[in-house]
């Protein structure tokens, strides 16, 4: 492709994006986000607070200038830890959803080409227990059969998660290849192999693409609940649902400890939703 | 096929999913690192006491006999004993889960009333400040998690205005209603406590909301797209010059075709808050099977966590039975696909 058309077609994007400023408020807030995360040494006011630090003679102080979250009841600067917090949130859902979505999507395309045999009925009954229990109740189950890790949870989160795209690729590629494309393909001999990646697969990129921005927000909510109850990161480790988790037993008294790092995830995920819909938007009917 | 074969095919094919859904969950079980009789009776046992306890529990055999020796048992009626209540799972779930049906059943009730009322009042005025105001705090809803909504809302409604209690289902003092149904705002009716049913309902306000802000938001926001759509239909423009009142143009011929993506959502509600009565049960100290799952599942009880999952898997398919069947109640065209295909 042509340099002149790629920047016709993004400038297109853009504008299309760009049309809704809630779109460029979730990007805005997304961008700001993995910034944090990345330079949270740089950005956080006590960055040694992350991790392991007492000072008791500073525990649970209210909101103020040198702390503008106060401090937890180790005396910890909760800012601080809110944005390496960041950190494991971002982690938690690229790697779920890069692990997750491979293989989903490739069973998805089989199964979607191959429709109405043998092959088809496998996987989608497969998926279809994966997706007989809601994906809370199936994460929780097998997180807390494993040793309560963030590694652990991200693996209970992964399990979860691939039949969505299983079903989404399914639905997609059972009607791609009734297209005229797919059937020149097969009439010019070319291989199963070129047919599903060759011609289906890049025309279920956009649809896949929507879903895992629209995602995101979704396997931060997982995450964060499944450290909430204690199967996921452990402390000391400056992860959000933990501390939402360790400060709710100092409500009301030391409200601040667990409603700022609640107030974050809330943002994380509106950031990442409003995103996706720009997303969506953008790339509907192309 | 007609709606009896739809049916008898949805639940035969259910059934071979819960099957399914119990190989998974059931060798899941079995993989744990640990040994559950251990885990059970405690670092302090006898090693002759967890050996017999390993025997009872056939874990010693290979995992498919396990797994033999539990089907058998789950047609019986019994399914193994908690390792920490140390009574049947079977009776454990029976006593827990009235609790949790009528939590959830009460906030989705609530989420979809309410969600229809926003979605229609700010479909109907499309871009008006309600519609505004609508459609931002839906954008923000969607984002709470349900934990953050309880930990918020103890705080705020629990604490700081005192309007709802934060605890159980029933403040310390009042008597429980004599046992019909198990569900206490519908027993404590019957027997005429009209004091004890404000008590219940009061005490569900919190954990209700909670189960469902989410939701409602969502639904809120499916119930006005399609409202919005629904409302430059021809038909809707032929009733409307006909010089039909606005109000049973709404009420009689934009409501129903508006709602059926609303309902059709309503079985993954269903399920979803399920799902995180997990959460707001334990945060609420709600007896309930969400509160009895997690802590069977934080102390690794095998056959407590195999049961709830499996229950749930069963409430799960016949809730999303059941609003097919209501989908196609409302939309004429897939009864006629059922009819006909």
């Amino acid at each position: 492709m042509n340099t002149e058309l790629m920047k016709e077609r993004w400038k297109r994007n853009w504008y299309k994006f760009s049309a809704n400023p809630l779109s460029i408020l979730g990007l805005a807030v997304v961008l700001a986000i993995i910034l944090i995360a990345i330079f949270a040494d740089f950005f956080a006011p006590y960055p040694e607070h992350a991790f392991v630090f007492v000072d008791f003679k500073n525990a649970k102080k209210p909101p103020s200038w040198q702390n503008l979250c106060g401090t937890d009841m180790a005396g910890r600067d909760i800012l601080s830890r809110i944005f390496f917090g960041f950190r494991y949130s971002l982690v938690m859902a690229v790697s779920v959803l890069s692990v997750a979505t491979p293989p989903g999507v490739l069973l998805g395309l089989i199964a979607g080409y191959m429709r109405d045999t043998w092959v088809d009925t496998i996987v989608m009954r497969v998926a279809d227990v994966f997706l007989s229990v809601p994906s809370m109740v199936l994460a929780l189950a097998v997180c807390s059969m494993l040793e309560p890790t963030l590694y652990n949870a991200m693996l209970a989160v992964t399990v979860m998660w691939w039949p969505w795209y299983t079903r989404l690729v399914y639905g997609a590629a059972s009607s791609i290849k009734n297209e005229y494309f797919v059937q020149a393909a097969e009439v010019t001999g070319a291989s199963t192999f070129h047919i599903l990646f060759g011609e289906i697969f890049p025309n279920c990129l956009s649809t896949i693409f929507t879903k895992m921005t629209l995602d995101v927000g979704w396997v931060i909510l997982i995450g964060s609940t499944l450290s909430f109850v204690g199967l996921g990161a452990q402390p000391p480790t400056p992860d959000l649902g933990t501390m939402v988790s360790d400060g709710s037993k100092y409500i009301p008294a030391q409200w601040w400890i667990s409603l700022f790092p609640a107030l974050f995830i809330v943002i994380i995920i509106l950031g990442f939703n409003l995103l996706g819909d720009g997303v969506r938007d953008m790339l509907a009917g192309d | 096929m007609n709606i009896k074969k739809y049916v008898a095919y949805r639940l035969l094919s259910s059934f071979f999913v819960l099957f399914g859904l119990s190989l998974l969950i059931f060798s899941l079980s079995r993989l744990v690192p640990g040994d559950p009789a251990r885990l059970a009776l405690g670092p302090m046992a006898p090693q002759w006491a967890v050996d017999k306890l390993r025997a009872q529990l056939h874990l010693d055999e290979p995992i498919y006999i396990q797994y033999i020796y539990w089907v058998t048992n789950v047609f019986r009626g019994n399914l193994g004993q908690s390792l920490v209540t140390r009574r049947g799972v079977f009776s454990d779930i029976v006593e827990f889960f009235p609790a949790t049906f009528e939590l959830v059943i009460f906030s989705v009730i609530l989420s979809t009333s309410l969600a229809i009322l926003l979605g229609v009042t700010s479909g109907k005025y499309a871009n008006s400040l309600w519609d505004n105001i609508v459609r931002i705090t839906s954008y923000v809803g969607i984002a709470i998690p349900s934990f953050v909504w309880a930990i918020m809302s103890v705080f705020i409604f629990g604490y700081l205005l005192r309007w709802f209690p934060t605890l159980g289902r029933l403040s310390s003092g009042a008597l429980m209603p004599p046992k019909v149904t198990g569900l206490l705002l519908i027993d404590s009716l019957i027997a005429g406590k009209l004091d004890v049913f404000r008590d219940a309902f009061y005490h569900m306000i919190l954990p209700g909301t909670s189960l469902v802000i989410s939701r409602l938001a969502q639904e809120a926001r499916i119930t006005r797209a399609s409202v919005v759509e629904n409302l430059h239909k021809d038909y809707i423009m032929a009733a409307r010059s006909f010089g039909i009142p606005e109000r049973t143009i709404t009420l009689k011929y934009l409501l129903k075709p508006s709602l059926i993506p609303t309902v059709a959502v309503m079985g993954m509600d269903i399920a979803g808050s399920m799902g995180g009565s997990f959460i707001v049960e334990t945060i609420f100290n709600w007896p309930g099977l969400g509160r009895y799952g997690m802590s069977a599942m934080l102390s690794n009880d095998i056959n407590a966590i195999v049961g709830v999952v499996m229950l749930i898997g069963v409430f799960f398919a016949f809730m999303n039975i059941l609003v097919d069947l209501i989908t196609a109640y409302l939309d004429p065209r897939i009864m006629m696909k059922l009819r006909s295909g």
